[in-house]
């Protein structure tokens, strides 16, 4: 291919076989520059808007069931301008309700926290941290970011659909799922709703399959695997875990297809529906969509958590001018997480009828997972240890992970016990659990991410003192919102209710229902201050003067304050040891490209 | 700077960007084929006998995979002609395939065993999902081999890069192994 040919005859081209990026800059047209870019950098602020977008939206949707769930007696005039006919009156119907919690699950999980967070940071740092002029195969990247975009545009365009957008939970269990009489959301809504995570499926595939095959073959001279930051190691997982297990899921909505619109019998028996009759279809098993449903579901909460584990070391080794506290053991714990991740699925079937002696299998695999947990989280304290550490925002948000995967933690080996599940399943015990460890923590290691790399993004900085409001009030209102839900969950109370007021048992909880839901809109409009601050800075933030402004180790401070297509304009620099040699040999910190000195200390 | 890549020893990143693909793949139908044990190890279960016809689209496929490794051969050899032949071949081999699985769909459908609406059992409908599905991955290497076979007549591709037929070559073998282990599930095991 003349491609390659022409390339041999480069000089100033090394190691990498074919990377001509770089010299192109001058035919870039809006169009190829901002819209279908193959930079990997571009592709990742693509995701990370469009995951923005997403988070206002899904979280919009949270302040508006809140408001169902604080005020179920009361009114609200403007709800019937924006909704129309799903809120009559000014209260939101239940069915709306409903469709809210499923799109905001829905949207949370797939679209903000796989998508924005991974999609925006292994597109952004695996190539300039592995030292690679782009993407294993930038195309495939470009593609990947458009089929999420187009995912993206089907489940919007499935709010307004007249029947209303899909609403029987995130995790679309048949019969809701596969009947079309079953609800208003399991007619066209769940139709949309099937497409558009059949295309999101093929996203994350194609976004995964180029951050493996970038990290294990794109890797500049020097740079082992053992030399890695540990983002990047984090990402690798995540995307094994990503091509591992989402294809099963679409194997599972597959069947979800074919029993909808064919006829048959995977998982449909011969229900009978309220005014449609007896089904025709035989033996099916519901169970079965909730194995596939949750072989995926399992890791995708590791494909949620782990990116955020893996920026929060980078950042809090940075911020602590220390070395990260056990790089291999952190390394190993991420491993063991990734293996158990796929097998610990059925933890969430606990009461589905599960065999107990299966079930006590799950429940020993589920607690295990507490070992690399508590590996790392010690790991992430002995770091800040006497460390000499500057509070950014960025690091204050690591610190706020760290804090809140352990509070969330704590409680999943309550729930990974089958015994005491059997109890808290399905109540906001639940909710508070997965919100913390899962929802909340990863937001904040997204927004770590965020307030570190926006230099580097962008070649300007955030405001700090909006980011240090933005930190405090956030945190404060993580567990104002979350921590009562575990009291609430014990006491019985049951997650999707509609209305809780009409419940003698939960009656008691209308003035807490009521905080939580204030503390909820509180929180929603701090985020608005940090996309303000977000999108001013990109136009009008204090501009990035020093390459290296964090005083960092790792490569992407090497190239200029704004790479271009290509991200070093002469060769990739070769690394030499690895990213973590902060004060050492009375140095305060030693870039991964200084050659190793000679009197200097052995260390890894 | 040649040299440098090929002492290096490493696989193209865009290989192991498809063998990395071809996990998913497996990942895919390693679902379907569980999802196939559970649900056959419940009750209202159909066995029947698969379709003759499988079998000749199983040595059809098979076929193509020889066919397939010639044709990587001779692009080697920097052989255009013999190149571009055996492309075809295992283009028309592989369309082949896709006819007889078709009608093997045929022949069930005839002996009254639906494979999907109501009167469908899910023995059924899981052997046409299966195979469906794989057939569609026949599909794309069939276009694929149609892509480098055209790509390879214009005058800008030099003869010395074989990578874009390797990789087809990968994939097709791929989905003929697959094939393999689906008719053996399929026929004795599952």
């Amino acid at each position: 291919m003349s491609h390659e040919a022409a390339l041999h005859n480069h000089e100033g081209h090394e190691s990498h076989g074919h990377d001509d990026h770089g010299h192109h800059e001058h035919h870039d047209t809006f169009l190829t520059k901002y819209v279908f870019s193959q930079d990997h950098k571009m592709i990742a602020k693509q995701f990370l808007i469009t995951g923005m977008v997403w988070a206002v939206l899904g979280g919009l949707m949270s302040v508006l069931f809140r408001l169902q769930l604080g005020y179920p007696d009361a009114s609200f005039p403007w709800l019937e301008s924006i909704l129309g006919k799903w809120a009559k009156g000014g209260q939101i119907t239940p069915e709306a309700y409903y469709a809210l919690v499923t799109t905001h699950g829905t949207v949370l999980v797939f679209f903000v926290l796989t998508a924005g967070l991974s999609g925006t940071f292994a597109n952004f740092l695996i190539p300039l941290q592995v030292g690679a002029r782009d993407m294993a195969s930038p195309f495939m990247n470009m593609l990947s970011y458009w089929f999420f975009f187009t995912a993206s545009i089907i489940m919007l365009s499935s709010l307004f659909v007249e029947t209303g957008p899909f609403s029987g939970g995130w995790t679309a269990y048949p019969p809701l799922s596969a009947l079309h009489d079953a609800s208003p959301g399991s007619k066209t809504g769940m139709d949309l709703w099937i497409i558009s995570m059949a295309l999101f499926v093929v996203s994350s595939l194609l976004g995964g399959l180029n951050y493996i095959a970038t990290i294990l073959n794109m890797r500049t001279k020097g740079m082992s695997m053992t030399r890695l930051p540990l983002t990047i190691w984090a990402l690798f997982f995540t995307a094994v875990l990503g091509v591992l297990s989402f294809p099963v899921l679409l194997s599972g909505l597959i069947l979800l297809i074919f029993d909808r619109n064919f006829g048959t019998s995977f998982y449909l028996s011969d229900i009978y529906v309220n005014g449609v009759g007896a089904l025709s279809n035989e033996g099916g098993s519901a169970i079965l969509f909730q194995h596939l449903f949750w072989f995926l579901g399992h890791p995708e909460v590791y494909i949620i958590l782990l990116p955020a584990m893996g920026m929060v070391s980078e950042i809090m080794s940075v911020n602590s001018r220390k070395p990260i506290f056990g790089y291999m053991a952190m390394l190993g714990s991420l491993f063991a997480i990734a293996i158990l991740a796929f097998l610990v699925w059925a933890h969430h079937m606990f009461v589905t009828g599960l065999n107990p002696f299966l079930g006590s299998v799950f429940v020993l695999l589920t607690l295990l997972i507490a070992v690399p947990s508590a590996i790392k989280v010690f790991n992430w304290l002995t770091t800040l240890w006497r460390g000499n550490i500057r509070f950014t925002p960025g690091m204050l948000f690591a610190i706020g992970f760290v804090s809140l995967f352990i509070s969330g933690g704590l409680t999943g080996i309550w729930l990974g016990n089958a015994a005491l599940d059997i109890y808290l399943h399905d109540s906001y015990f639940v909710v508070a659990h997965f919100h913390i460890v899962m929802g909340v923590a990863s937001m904040f290691g997204m927004f770590a991410g965020v307030y570190h790399w926006f230099p580097k993004m962008y070649g300007r900085y955030l405001n700090n003192s909006l980011g240090y409001i933005h930190f405090w009030i956030t945190l404060a209102g993580a567990y104002l919102i979350f921590w009562p839900m575990h009291y609430q969950g014990l006491a019985g109370m049951p997650r999707r209710y509609f209305d809780f007021s009409i419940w003698e048992s939960f009656k008691q909880f209308a003035d807490l229902n009521r905080f939580i839901s204030t503390v909820a809109m509180i929180v929603f409009a701090v985020q608005i201050l940090f996309l303000i601050n977000f999108f001013y800075s990109i136009f009008k933030g204090r501009k990035v003067t020093v390459l290296n402004p964090w005083e960092s180790n790792t490569l992407e401070w090497t190239t200029p304050i704004n790479p271009g297509h290509g991200n070093w304009p002469g060769e990739i620099p070769e690394v030499h040891r690895w990213p973590y040699d902060y004060g050492k040999d009375g140095h305060d910190f030693i870039p991964q490209t200084t050659p190793v000195g000679e009197d200097e200390t052995e260390t890894h | 700077m040649a040299t440098e890549v090929k002492t290096k020893n490493k696989i193209h990143p865009q290989k192991m960007y498809l063998y990395v693909g071809l996990g998913s793949i497996v990942m895919m139908f390693a679902g379907l084929t569980s999802a196939y044990i559970v649900k056959k190890s419940q009750s209202n279960w159909l066995d029947f006998e698969l379709p003759k016809v499988f079998f000749i689209a199983t040595v059809v496929i098979l076929l193509s995979s020889f066919t397939m490794q010639m044709a990587v051969k001779k692009a080697k050899e920097g052989l255009q002609n013999p190149y571009r032949g055996f492309l075809t071949v295992t283009a028309i081999l592989g369309v082949a395939f896709m006819t007889l699985q078709y009608q093997g769909f045929m022949a069930l459908q005839a002996n009254n065993i639906a494979l999907t609406g109501a009167r469908s059992n899910s023995a059924a409908s899981f052997l046409f999902v299966i195979t469906f599905l794989h057939l569609l991955h026949v599909l794309g290497g069939v276009i694929a081999l149609f892509g480098v076979r055209f790509k390879s007549l214009s005058a800008k591709n030099n003869t010395e890069n074989t990578l874009p037929v390797e990789l087809v070559s990968t994939y097709w073998h791929f989905v003929d192994i697959l094939w393999i282990y689906l008719f053996v599930f399929l026929q004795w095991i599952g």
